[in-house]
């Protein structure tokens, strides 16, 4: 475009000053600004601006990143649980230990304001029901299209109960409990070995989390929070084990695409 | 190391620039970079080529938002904190760049902060936001005269006690 149009536009401003600007008409910005004191003030504010932002956040970029950055770290977690799944169909049963204390890791759960009351509950509720023989469950897990509707309904947002018949886990059914935050979704599942594992869910404020681990004596915790529904997986004290069901429950409980957004 | 994998590693240290900036709080900035980390890698299979970092950017940019959402809820609870102050005093008894990027809305400061600190062309902001370049632009727009009204605005003298 051989272009001498004497006008020019804010939009053209702003690539200018984002070196967006094609090069035929720099010459013309640059002779306008000469003689618009008022664009000209305003490119100028705009570079202070850009300016600013660099020198007060630029340096981010020159730090080390911590330790929990590491994608070597993150990927081996990611392998462990392949690992673990395999494995999974030849544990031997491991029986779930009374109700020793559940220590909360200050560390791991500082971060967050519902974390703690979720996971405790979450524990509370995995040793009242794990060791129930008759009456586990309130809907069985045969009824699994009515446990979602009803469930949904009184948690408030849409519960989608994973399916982990792949990894060897049968869903025994689900009830209603009070949780830190209204109605809460709990579901048990259980292996060939009679080995249980609890889901527990329900709504939170809290933003988004990968998964956060947790444990006690002899059973332990993953926490996450996905699109305001935190959930919290108990079950034995065996964490690669326990993370490759969460993992597994994390991955179809989450209903977005990372492309689409929220 | 894959290639896909080399490319992240390599874009960290922008993401937790990014994330700063965004969040003005350098321990939120970290955890919404390893979340970020953890999606890409669960969902390598769903990228098929293309600009890994500008998919970086757009989980980081959606993760964010729903942070804000999230903090939205609780109002009492929304911190007004700067932990990243190390790097740059105020400059006048509390009102500074860090605090007129405060005062915009999150699309204008995203799109600000893509352009002028993360250096990416309006098409790849355009694509990360997921709206037409007209629209980048006028964000851009809003995000600047919003930012020079605040501190021109802003700059008693009564104010600068140092």
């Amino acid at each position: 475009m051989i272009d001498r149009d004497p006008i020019v536009s804010e939009d053209e401003l702003h690539a200018y000053v984002d070196g967006e600007l094609p090069a035929e008409r720099h010459g013309a910005v640059e002779a306008w600004l000469a003689t618009h004191p008022d664009d000209a003030a305003r490119v100028a504010a705009w570079r202070s601006q850009a300016e600013l932002i660099r020198a007060r956040y630029g340096g981010a970029a020159d730090e080390k990143p911590p330790q929990r950055l590491d994608l070597a770290r993150l990927e081996r977690r990611r392998l462990w649980r392949v690992t673990a799944m395999a494995a999974a169909a030849v544990i031997a049963a491991f029986v779930a230990g009374g109700a020793a204390g559940w220590f909360a890791r200050a560390a791991e759960a500082s971060s967050s304001s519902d974390l703690r009351k979720f996971t405790a509950d979450a524990l509370d509720a995995y040793r009242l029901y794990v060791v129930e023989v008759r009456h586990p469950v309130e809907v069985a897990g045969d009824e699994r299209p009515h446990l979602t509707q009803w469930l949904s309904k009184r948690v408030g947002s849409p519960v989608r109960i994973p399916e982990l018949e792949k990894i060897g886990l049968k869903l025994v059914g689900g009830r209603l409990l009070p949780g830190p935050t209204g109605a809460t979704a709990f579901f048990m599942y259980e292996n060939p070995s009679g080995e249980r594992f609890t889901l527990y869910c329900g709504q939170t404020g809290d933003r988004e989390t990968a998964l956060r681990y947790t444990t006690g004596d002899h059973n332990a915790a993953y926490y996450w929070v996905d699109h305001s529904l935190a959930c919290v997986l108990s079950g034995p004290a065996e964490r690669d084990k326990l993370h490759a069901i969460a993992q597994a429950a994390y991955d179809q409980i989450d209903t977005r695409s990372p492309q689409r957004g929220g | 190391m894959s290639e896909f994998r080399a490319q992240i590693e390599s874009t960290i240290p922008a993401l937790r620039r990014y994330a700063r900036a965004l969040t003005r709080d350098a321990e939120a900035a970290d955890d919404i970079v390893q979340d970020t980390l953890v999606r890409a890698l669960r969902s390598e299979h769903l990228f098929h080529g293309g600009d890994v970092r500008a998919w970086l950017y757009t989980i980081l940019t959606n993760l964010n938002r729903n942070r804000l959402r999230a903090l939205s809820r609780r109002p009492m609870l929304a911190p007004l904190k700067d932990s990243d102050a190390v790097s740059g005093a105020p400059e006048s008894g509390g009102r500074d760049i860090g605090r007129a990027l405060d005062e915009l809305a999150e699309e204008p400061r995203t799109a600000l902060l893509l352009v002028v600190l993360e250096g990416l062309t309006y098409r790849e902001v355009a694509e990360i936001q997921g709206v037409p370049i007209g629209t980048v632009m006028s964000r851009l727009a809003r995000a600047r005269m919003q930012i020079r009204s605040y501190l021109d605005g802003e700059r008693p003298a009564l104010r600068r006690v140092k």
